[in-house]
């Protein structure tokens, strides 16, 4: 399995963010992990990169604890929330920056053609517009080739075009055997992509299965209407 | 292209010579610069006596350096945020990026005041006087006070996420060891003069980065006569060469502890 989590707990002053989490999730499927805001989501993501320190509990990444360790995450490509970048450096500075540190081939050139960002290579990152951003986001994000990817909220500000091609990307990547984890609340997005819910609510997980399982336990036929009558069914996962 | 996984070391250089960069590319790294260049040729070559303008040049620079190391430190920290949760999410173990950063800063401020001064000081000896160089010990204490006091602006900055609180408490420590405390230091002299209080004060000093530094200047200019029995007393500890070790080796421990304080923060901290 890719990622297994056991009795995670996280605490922000007084606010108990993550309240014993356990979870495994296996090699060339795509998660969506949902939840209304607070749930504790971004901070179960931040746990897994080790941006976040757990109060109590283990997580391993492919067989292997992550405690005190860094080197894991060459396995992993992550896509931020908020695509908050160095102001002052240009696009393609920020490109090499990368590749410079993490020493491993990338595959930069077809996703700065995929998402037509030549004209704003030599562009600093502050003059870009949100939408810009992002893609440069994802093209810093899918240009390694790692066996794990997790996306916080990948679709924020892309137009239609790009966010066709961010699609066929995530597919193209489970193709190849990856798993993938991304956090959305664009239902759409998540009914299309994901093979399994995870439905974090007050710092636990409280369902996880299929799309087709949470209708059945919700007695709904759409999707949206199910997630959002999730907590009223009352039935643990 | 090399595909061997970097060693860690590396990888800190790395962001070393980015944060180096990005410092020297900016104007405010130039304008310390020149004020340094200016400021010695000034008292240089328009002072007849070198020893008065050492002294001035000291007075300057023993509050100045570690009042920028503090600011640009400060700034740094919050100015990068974003380059650091980049950083955070890569295969880099964090001491790397908080060590590269901070090296990063401290040495480009560095630099500016080694080069700045370090050019006058190099034409002078030239042209005037060989006697210059023996106040290199100046340019020494100032690369000392630069790690000290970017190292203590960076553990300040890490422990706090508010921007504001961060800088105010930098500089409230930045005006506690430049100046309250050589106030209280004073005081405590006046108030327990019927003591005896010769360890009293060479320890004190010892204490203060910026007051020890002073006392090695002082005592390298020779004017030790001038500070009266105090002087003498410090003449006898810190002219010695022991005195002078010690002194350096408290130096290093100054510019070591903050340094180790970020670490220790830098593991522990959630981003």
């Amino acid at each position: 399995m890719t990622i297994e989590i056991n009795n995670l707990h996280k605490k922000f002053g007084k606010n108990q963010v993550l309240k014993g989490v356990d979870l495994t999730i296996d090699k060339g499927h795509i998660y969506a992990i949902l939840g209304p805001n607070g749930s504790g989501k971004t901070t179960l993501i931040k746990s897994i990169l080790g941006m976040v320190i757990p109060d109590k509990g283990n997580i391993s990444i492919l067989d292997s604890p992550i405690k005190k360790d860094w080197k894991y995450r060459k396995k992993i490509d992550y896509l931020p929330q908020i695509a908050n970048f160095p102001p002052n450096i240009k696009v393609k500075e920020l490109i090499h920056m990368i590749k410079d540190l993490r020493n491993s081939p990338s595959s930069e050139g077809e996703l700065i053609a995929l998402f037509g960002l030549e004209p704003f290579l030599n562009k600093k990152l502050s003059t870009l517009s949100g939408g810009t951003k992002q893609k440069v986001n994802i093209v810093l994000t899918f240009m390694f080739d790692t066996p794990l990817i997790i996306l916080d909220e990948p679709t924020t500000g892309l137009d239609p075009k790009a966010l066709i091609s961010l699609k066929e990307l995530i597919r193209k990547e489970k193709a190849n055997g990856k798993t993938i984890l991304i956090t959305s609340h664009i239902m759409q997005i998540v009914e299309e992509m994901a093979d399994e819910i995870l439905y974090l609510l007050e710092g636990e997980i409280y369902f996880k299965g299929s799309i087709k399982e949470l209708l059945n336990r919700t007695e709904q036929t759409n999707f949206e209407h199910a997630i959002a009558a999730i907590t009223t069914t009352g039935s643990h996962a | 292209m090399p595909l061997r996984p970097l060693q860690q070391q590396e990888v800190m250089l790395k962001i070393l010579k980015y944060s180096f960069y990005d410092l020297i590319r900016s104007r405010w790294s130039y304008i310390y610069f020149l004020f340094y260049l200016a400021l010695g040729f000034v008292l240089l070559f328009l002072n007849n006596d070198v020893s008065k303008a050492v002294i001035t040049l000291m007075n300057v620079i023993i509050v100045l350096i570690p009042l920028i190391g503090t600011i640009f430190g400060v700034m740094y920290y919050y100015n990068s945020r974003e380059f650091t949760e980049l950083l955070l999410a890569q295969p880099v173990k964090r001491s790397s990026i908080f060590m590269g950063q901070y090296f990063g800063v401290a040495g480009s401020l560095t630099l500016s005041l080694v080069l700045g001064l370090g050019i006058p000081f190099l034409l002078y000896g030239l042209m005037r006087s060989n006697a210059i160089f023996d106040f290199s010990l100046l340019l020494v204490t100032g690369a000392f006070l630069t790690l000290i006091f970017v190292g203590l602006s960076f553990v300040i900055a890490i422990s706090n996420e508010n921007k504001i609180k961060g800088f105010g408490y930098a500089v409230l420590l930045w005006l506690f060891l430049a100046v309250v405390y050589d106030g209280l230091f004073l005081m405590s002299l006046i108030m327990f003069e019927e003591y005896p209080l010769d360890t009293f004060s060479l320890v004190a000093t010892a204490l203060n980065p910026i007051d020890l530094s002073r006392i090695l200047i002082l005592l390298k200019l020779d004017i030790s006569a001038l500070l009266g029995y105090t002087g003498a007393i410090f003449k006898k500890f810190f002219g010695t060469d022991l005195g002078f070790l010690v002194s350096l080796a408290i130096l290093l421990i100054w510019t070591v502890l903050p340094i180790l304080g970020l670490r220790y923060k830098a593991r522990r901290k959630d981003f």
